[in-house]
């Protein structure tokens, strides 16, 4: 139960911090920030691989792992590596 | 390796994307922030590669290959016009990865190996405390719950918004009884997550679960219109978050709580500046309603003859005495592929000397900040990209405003007609500039269904026509004379 007390601080804070953040990106950033924090959500990838690494769980867990990574892996290959291609049109002349 | 090392990678993790997020507060050092953010993650990922619960490695690499070749395939293929599609689909995917974290939890927990589909449908016996002992366990199967209706969600809406984006789906349509079928649907799906809950041994009310979560995506998102789509692309990123930190409570895991908390709030910050800019709710965007209309506008009896129309020449004779113009692009710039063109009209003009600027409304186009992604791609500099309330003031020194393939964003009736369905959006004040042109193929109305009095004013002029083509031609004429 300590652990959940101290998981949902962190919620919380990072949610405020989260708050602070967001709010000072200009809007000609918000479609690099969108696809940008579409790859970090792709973190779920950690998660990912653990369920899919598992060699003593029923087949059924390995295969939703095995979609879990594919997932998780599109976004943050494909968040990155758009976030970078628009990332760098943005120029001063 | 020990617990206390990996969570200490993970929160140096957890600090890059931090850092990576500031980057992109400012054009200069967004690309170093999203370096950041990358490199963040890599380590994250490579430090619970060598963890040693992880034994088998084909699933692993098989979903990197795979994953990893269909991300990097979309991220350097897809058209700048498309973004809001692309954006779309990573929504998705990010709840589709959510979803099957949770389900994977679940049927570990669960240990069935069942040879039938019948078999698997049986109730298992478990432990009290399978879940964790007493609250905890309940706090997980709460997590494991949310996670898996969030990320359904996320993932049909994601679709259907792509769909919409792609144009494979035209129509709105939602379940008979409008909002009254959804508040069923999600009625039905919280029933089996308290199912759940109370009896975690049934799996046939996991699968219920994410079968009702499925469906809410789909009739959530389909009576939704193209215009309104910044406002679901930005929710449904807000929710690929939450679901990705709900996750992170589901296995303890404090880098997805902070990365997911992360992603939520800025996906809901900007869902709210959506609907501030639309002047209108959440909820009211979300059951597809538009306020309900005042007196009928007849269109006839504000254009009938008073909409002066104009060719490109005419217009390109009107910019070569003008000190200032504005540009105001809208979703027709993008659909007419024009912005390039736009570009070279403007080089064309301040080549001349004239000062050239652009005035971005926040919900122009089909996402936040779409408008500034397309014309950064034909390298426009970012700081002629001027936002609304920075450009507004400006408009009565302007002589020449451009407004290609931008309608409602402009229409003065936000402004004056009170009891009008957009009465009380903020608008681009293109009205008060001297001139205004309007590129636009007609005079049919905008996604808000109404005739805009811009387009018959006295110093408005009318170019129709495909927006490319128009732009081009004004070029042509400016550069020959």
């Amino acid at each position: 139960m300590e652990i959940l007390i101290l998981l949902l601080a962190l919620f919380v804070l990072s949610l405020f911090l989260g708050v602070e953040l967001i709010v000072k990106v200009p809007p000609t950033l918000h479609t690099p920030l969108m696809s940008g924090t579409n790859a970090v959500s792709g973190i779920t990838l950690v998660g990912a691989l653990l369920a899919a690494g598992s060699d003593t769980s029923p087949m059924l867990v390995n295969v939703l792992g095995f979609l879990a990574v594919t997932f998780a892996t599109i976004n943050v290959i494909g968040g990155y590596l758009v976030t970078n291609r628009m990332l760098s049109m943005f120029k001063r002349k | 390796m020990s617990s206390s090392i990996v969570n200490l990678v993970y929160l140096v993790a957890g600090v890059l994307f931090i850092l990576g997020i500031k980057g992109l507060t400012k054009p200069s050092t967004a690309v170093r922030g999203n370096m950041l953010s990358a490199t963040g993650m890599l380590i994250a990922v490579v430090i619970t590669l060598l963890n040693s619960e992880i034994v088998n490695l084909t699933y692993i690499i098989a979903g990197v290959l795979f994953g990893g070749a269909v991300g990097a395939f979309m991220a350097l293929r897809i058209q700048m016009t498309s973004m809001p599609q692309m954006v779309a689909l990573l929504n998705g995917f990010g709840g589709g990865a959510s979803l099957t974290i949770a389900s994977a939890e679940y049927f570990s927990v669960l240990n069935v190996e069942a040879k039938s589909f019948a078999e698997f449908l049986e109730p298992v016996a478990l432990g009290a405390n399978a879940f964790g002992l007493g609250a905890v366990g309940q706090v997980t199967l709460v997590s494991i719950g949310l996670t898996i209706l969030i990320g359904a969600v996320t993932l049909t809406g994601s679709l259907v918004a792509f769909a919409k984006l792609q144009g494979l789906v035209k129509k709105n349509f939602g379940l008979p009884g409008g909002p009254l079928g959804n508040a069923l649907l999600l009625i039905g799906a919280l029933a089996a997550l308290v199912c759940i809950v109370l009896n975690p041994s049934q799996a046939v009310t996991v699968l219920a679960l994410v079968a009702l979560a499925l469906l809410l995506g789909l009739f959530l998102v389909l009576p939704i219109g193209g215009a309104d789509m910044p406002v679901v692309i930005a929710l449904l990123n807000s929710y690929s978050g939450l679901a990705a930190a709900l996750a992170g409570f589901i296995l303890g895991n404090t880098v997805l709580i902070i990365a997911g908390s992360l992603v939520g709030t800025s996906g809901l910050i900007l869902t709210k500046i959506m609907c501030v800019a639309m002047n209108r709710s959440l909820g009211n965007v979300l059951f597809g309603k538009m306020a309900a209309a005042g007196e009928v506008v007849d269109a006839d009896e504000i254009y009938a003859g008073k909409v002066t129309s104009a060719q490109p020449d005419e217009v390109a004779m009107m910019l070569e005495v003008a000190k200032r113009v504005v540009i105001v692009p809208g979703y027709g710039m993008a659909m007419a592929q024009a912005q390039h063109a736009v570009r070279e009209l403007a080089d064309s003009m301040e080549s001349r000397g004239i000062e050239v600027e652009y005035g971005i409304h926040p919900v122009a186009g089909r996402m936040p900040g779409h408008m500034n992604v397309l014309l950064a791609e034909a390298e426009v500099p970012y700081d002629k990209l001027v936002e609304m309330d920075r450009i507004n003031p400006t408009f009565e020194e302007t002589d020449v405003v451009i407004v290609i393939g931008a309608n409602d964003v402009t229409n003065p009736m936000a402004r004056e007609a009170e009891g009008s369905p957009i009465y009380g959006m903020p608008i681009l004040n293109v009205d008060k500039a001297k001139n205004v042109v309007v590129i636009k193929r007609s005079l049919s109305p905008g996604f808000a269904g109404l005739p805009n009095p811009l387009f018959a004013m006295d110093h408005t002029l009318m170019v129709y026509g495909d927006g490319k083509k128009a732009v081009v031609e004004m070029t042509t004429a400016l550069n020959q004379s």
